[in-house]
């Protein structure tokens, strides 16, 4: 796998890990309890896709799906900002889930078409869970379309979405990611030297 | 909106009621069924039908215990078993 490969899936591997853990955020405060459920299934989704390309870099690179996901310092990550927001506003998660959605769909159909057949194998695996994200997004994007708050929210959203598929905006953070990776990685960082679980 | 749902674990085989799910309209009790019945590959179909729609009787009496009416009335497995203790003891 060659450094530019690796370095894409990362990209992917870290937007996935980090809305998941945003998306993890609506447990429990759903508008709908069915829709805590299947929003929680999606972050939970996205957490799964993360680790397993992680597995397949981290092979690559002599480390670990845990040491990437963890060990790295917040500006060492690749995610594009859209998915570090924290949005605890509804129309706001729903327009960048809908906008993630559209652009994941196209960076997936590009990795299905690569050589490697563990990543485009990997890729097709993930597009079959995505395929439900789609149409959760797709329903949630019919009924919202017309509301003034949702219509603002996919304005304010769309050019950030733009660097999910170009590779050479990234690489600027918000300060909501260091936020959230104090807490993501705090378990982490306080076991001793050595732990294992 | 409660939303019934039915699932069918491989094809051929009759569909059995799974749960239920709450939702707006039939779009989200599609996509909430999904969701929830269908799509960790349990299932091969899923019928989902608003609560109201399903026509419930349940109103049935049998006050005079009558079930001699009822073909379930005549077990005959035991009676069968009986039978063929009775021949075999006879053999033996």
């Amino acid at each position: 796998m060659n450094e530019e490969v690796q370095r894409t899936l990362l990209e992917i591997a870290d937007d996935e890990l980090i809305l998941g853990w945003r998306d993890s955020e609506w447990t429990g405060v759903a508008p709908l309890l069915e829709e805590d459920v299947a929003f929680s299934s999606i972050a939970q989704n996205e957490i799964g896709h993360a680790r397993a390309l992680y597995e397949l870099v981290a092979r690559a690179q002599g480390t670990t799906a845990d040491a990437l996901a963890f060990d790295r310092s917040p500006d060492e990550y690749r995610c594009a900002p859209l998915v570090e927001l924290r949005l605890m506003d509804w129309a706001e998660t729903i327009a960048r889930h809908y906008l993630y959605e559209e652009a994941d769909a196209k960076r997936l159909e590009q990795l299905k078409q690569l050589d490697d057949p563990e990543i485009a194998g990997l890729a097709a695996k993930i597009d079959r869970e995505e395929a439900y994200h789609r149409i959760h997004a797709q329903m949630w994007f019919d009924r919202l379309q017309d509301e003034p708050r949702f219509i603002e929210a996919l304005e304010k959203l769309r050019p950030q979405a733009e660097t999910l598929l170009d590779s050479t905006k990234r690489g600027e953070h918000t300060p909501e990611l260091t936020d959230l990776w104090e807490e993501m990685t705090m378990v982490r960082r306080s076991q001793p030297v050595g732990t294992t679980w | 909106m409660i939303y019934e749902v039915f699932r069918q674990e491989r094809k051929g085989q009759p569909l059995q009621h799974a749960g239920s799910v709450e939702a707006a309209d039939d779009h989200f009790a599609d996509v909430y069924a999904r969701e929830q019945y269908g799509r960790r590959g349990e299932s091969t179909a899923l019928w989902v039908v608003a609560r109201d729609a399903v026509i419930e009787i349940d109103d049935f009496v049998d006050e005079l215990n009558r079930n001699y009416h009822r073909v379930d009335g005549y077990p005959l497995k035991e009676k069968l078993k009986e039978a063929r203790d009775r021949v075999s003891a006879g053999e033996g």
